[in-house]
């Protein structure tokens, strides 16, 4: 039984759930951000076909996740949703407002509340989601495995900015998604909106990444104790955003979709790599914080047969609605 | 006044279940009647059969979209205002919510897209499957729905150690004691409201005569389930009760009103139980009756709520009437689907209109039953969150203020408000366009999947003039 790490295999599970999440619904949500910007309503049409087919299943991410913390890391569950009290109900009426509204936009003629329910939802959400990651780095505090701090200890100059940080960076996701399946006068919108959050994203990524190191002191060892291989991890994301910008540039259709995809990637492990192996900071540790093995096996089981099943079908949905969205053509 | 975050936590959850519930007790009983009709078309060829399916899955789309947009609160619910019960708890209830969301998912996202949209894309036989594997769906996920549920009133299968739940038998913990009698009630009980809902729409659309032929089938069919089950829920109430009388004493004291424990004990039919008195007001009774119901036995002895001290009583009130009105809606039920046995006779069931407009408002009886019945198995095991275990006080999140429950409640209220009366408005919409709609859509290039509400192409509200 205890060949194998039962804990780690769980928290490489979860971690992988969350980053799924973050770039599938991410580039959704970032549709929304941007819909009050869309040159017209006929793009705001083309901008929601592009993600019909598939935002439904993107959102169900966050639910597995959600679930699969219970099953496998309930101090974290435990701990972080009691924190994050309004920030997780702001997220959930965004989400809800969004999701109601994007079934509704399509089966109504006048679309303008239905637009606004969209952006506003989408813009709540995605600030929520970006002010919870501000707070995780900021850590808990908690005594004997519970949550002791206040309803508002999330919401800090740090955290607002990290939440801005996640809309540009979403944004930033969106558009190049834009660039990827749209053409004509919306395509060329996206080229051009595109350079100027990715300028957004670098300055909050670069602000955050001098001032993490300060907000713990166990982040500032990590990186500044001795140089290692982990140092990779900025370069790399700071070699994405180079692409982005030279795709954007050179009006390469994929290019800026795939580099976003691996700044938000490499830009998330150097968040787990500061913090790793704490899943409370500062507090308690991967090992601290998972259920009981017993429990840990029995989900275990299940969800090593529907994970691959959930991608190959994930991934057949998008092959299925590959290639360019045109106006007129929908899925509604 | 000094705000309470545990009675509104519980306001809280009582509000996000019960918006969330009524979805899943309609889309259950409707995912069956899906398979059914697509069963019997495909058995039959008779085009009745498939137009009555394709609009009633448009019905199912709506409201099971509906169900998992107002599902996305649940999952967090348990950790933002119970944190200390998700932690005691998890090693269970963890495995048991993610098996629902992952097997659920399993079934549902590769199916419902071939139910809603693959009639002509692939072979009837596996249109059909389709229909069956959804149902299957909605099937599995009641059953570890129930189980976690159940598992509360009646805990088995695991250990309390250092303030954590562990299992130490899977089996015995799944099938807890009141599970099987809860999963049959509440799937019987999402079987009536199925049917209820279809016989008044069948009825409603025979009373302004359209489409008769489907609709004399729909409206036929639905009675003689009706005429089955509404029965058969009474009969497996009781066999509920029986098993509740055996795990949890104290909630069928609060159902029954009874605060002595007593041989021969009565049954109240109306009284005003008062918890700062320990007794009734008013009371109207049979005598010895509920003796009869709860032991089979005139002078069989039956709990009274003193057994226990008076803080470790059920809020006796709600308990008391949520029952009433359960059991008086399940009688009323009964005897309207008796009444359209007797009106078969030459075939005088499709055109009174007095009995037609009845079931047209019965349509909404099952889900006020379902849901004061939810209220009489979840106020009656108060205060205890894990029955006899662990509190409602103990399971709460410490850090929680008044201030932040009271501030939640209202923003999901205010949201689901919106989320309720858009889904309701658009649902009136698709069952006015009904059957008439009937122009295929122009076959469109998507071969595969898309969102549920893409069922339907009826519009959310009218074109106005140069709009």
């Amino acid at each position: 039984m205890e060949s194998f790490d039962l804990s780690l295999i769980w928290a490489v599970i979860i971690a992988f759930g969350i980053i799924m999440y973050v770039l599938m619904d991410g580039f959704d949500l970032g549709l929304g951000i941007l819909f009050p910007f869309a040159p017209s309503e006929q793009d705001r049409d083309v901008m929601m076909n592009t993600v019909a087919p598939v935002w439904d299943g993107n959102e169900t991410w966050l639910v597995l996740g959600g679930a699969g913390l219970l099953g496998a890391f309930p101090l974290v569950y435990s701990v972080l949703l009691p924190a994050l009290y309004i920030g997780v109900f702001l997220m959930l009426t965004g989400l809800i407002f969004r999701g109601i509204a994007f079934e509704f936009r399509f089966k109504s003629h006048s679309r303008r509340w239905w637009s606004r329910a969209f952006a506003g939802g989408s813009m709540v959400a995605t600030f929520a989601q970006g002010a919870v990651v501000g707070a995780y780095i900021q850590g808990f505090e908690t005594e004997g495995m519970v949550y002791t701090g206040g309803a508002f200890d999330w919401l800090t100059p740090f955290s607002v900015l990290t939440g801005f940080g996640m809309m540009a960076g979403f944004a930033l996701l969106g558009a190049t998604w834009l660039i990827l399946k749209t053409e004509g006068d919306l395509q060329a919108w996206a080229y051009r909106i595109a350079p100027k959050l990715l300028i957004g994203v670098l300055v909050v990524f670069g602000v955050v990444s001098l001032w993490t190191p300060f907000v713990d002191p166990s982040v500032w060892d990590r990186w500044f104790s001795n140089i290692q291989l982990i140092w990779i991890l900025p370069v790399l994301a700071l070699a994405c955003a180079f692409l982005i910008y030279s795709g954007v540039k050179r009006h390469h259709d994929v290019l800026p979709f795939l580099a976003t995809l691996g700044m938000f990637i490499f830009t998330y492990l150097g968040l787990l790599v500061s913090r790793w192996p704490y899943v409370v900071p500062p507090d308690y540790t991967l090992w601290d914080a998972a259920s009981a093995p017993e429990s840990q096996l029995f989900l275990l089981v299940g969800t090593v047969i529907v994970i691959p099943v959930i991608l190959g079908y994930t991934g057949w949905s998008y092959w299925v609605f590959r290639g360019k969205v045109k106006p007129g053509e929908g899925y509604h | 006044m000094e705000l309470d975050p545990l009675l509104l936590s519980r306001l809280q959850f009582a509000f996000v279940v019960a918006f969330h519930a009524i979805f899943p007790i309609f889309t259950i009983g409707l995912a069956t009647y899906l398979a059914l009709l697509n069963g019997l078309f495909f058995k039959t060829g008779n085009p009745a059969w498939k137009r009555l399916a394709e609009f009633w899955a448009k019905v199912f789309a709506v409201v099971f979209g509906m169900g998992v947009v107002s599902g996305i609160v649940m999952s967090f619910q348990f950790g933002t205002n119970w944190s200390n019960f998700s932690q005691a708890s998890a090693n269970f209830l963890g495995p048991m919510l993610s098996y629902e969301v992952i097997t659920a998912f399993f079934l549902e996202a590769g199916f419902l897209g071939v139910l809603l949209f693959g009639r002509d894309k692939v072979p009837p036989g596996a249109h059909l499957f389709a229909a069956l594997m959804v149902a299957l769906g909605t099937f599995i996920s009641s059953f570890w729905i129930l189980s976690a549920n159940s598992w509360m009133h009646t805990p088995q299968g695991t250990e309390l150690i250092d303030g954590t739940f562990h299992v130490t038998s899977w089996w015995a913990a799944i099938f807890n004691p009141s599970f099987p009698y809860r999963l049959g009630h509440m799937l019987l009980a999402s079987f009536i409201t199925g049917g209820f809902v279809v016989a008044g729409v069948s009825a409603w659309y025979l009373l302004i005569g359209r489409d008769q032929l489907a609709n004399r089938k729909a409206l036929s069919m639905s009675l003689w389930l009706l005429l089955v089950l509404t029965p058969a829920q009474a009969v497996l109430g009781d066999f509920h009760g029986l098993n509740t009388l055996e795990h949890q004493p104290t909630k069928v004291a609060a159902m029954e009103g009874n605060w002595e424990t007593q041989s021969g004990a009565p049954l109240l039919l109306f009284a005003l139980p008062d918890r700062d008195i320990q007794g009734n007001h008013f009371e109207i009774a049979i005598p010895k009756m509920a003796s009869l119901i709860l032991t089979h036995s005139f002078d069989g002895e039956v709990p009274g709520l003193k057994e226990v001290p008076r803080d470790e009583q059920p809020p006796v009130w709600i308990t008391f009437w949520s029952f009433r009105i359960m059991v008086a809606l399940g009688f009323l039920m009964i005897a309207v689907a008796f009444y359209g046995l007797w009106l078969r006779r030459d075939e005088r069931l499709y055109r009174h209109r007095v009995y037609l407009q009845t079931l047209r408002l019965m349509s909404i009886t099952p889900f006020i039953a379902a849901l004061a019945g939810w209220f009489v198995t979840e106020t009656g095991r108060a205060p205890w969150l894990v029955y006899g275990v662990m509190t409602h006080a103990e399971g709460l999140t410490p850090s929680l203020t008044g201030g932040m429950a009271l501030f939640t409640l209202i923003g999901y209220m205010a949201v689901y408000a919106v989320v309720f009366y858009a889904g309701v408005f658009y649902l009136t919409r698709v069952v006015r366009g009904g059957m008439l709609d009937n122009e295929r859509e122009p076959d469109e290039q998507v071969e595969r999947p898309m969102r549920p509400f893409s069922a339907t192409h009826i519009p959310f509200d009218t074109e106005r003039q140069g709009g």
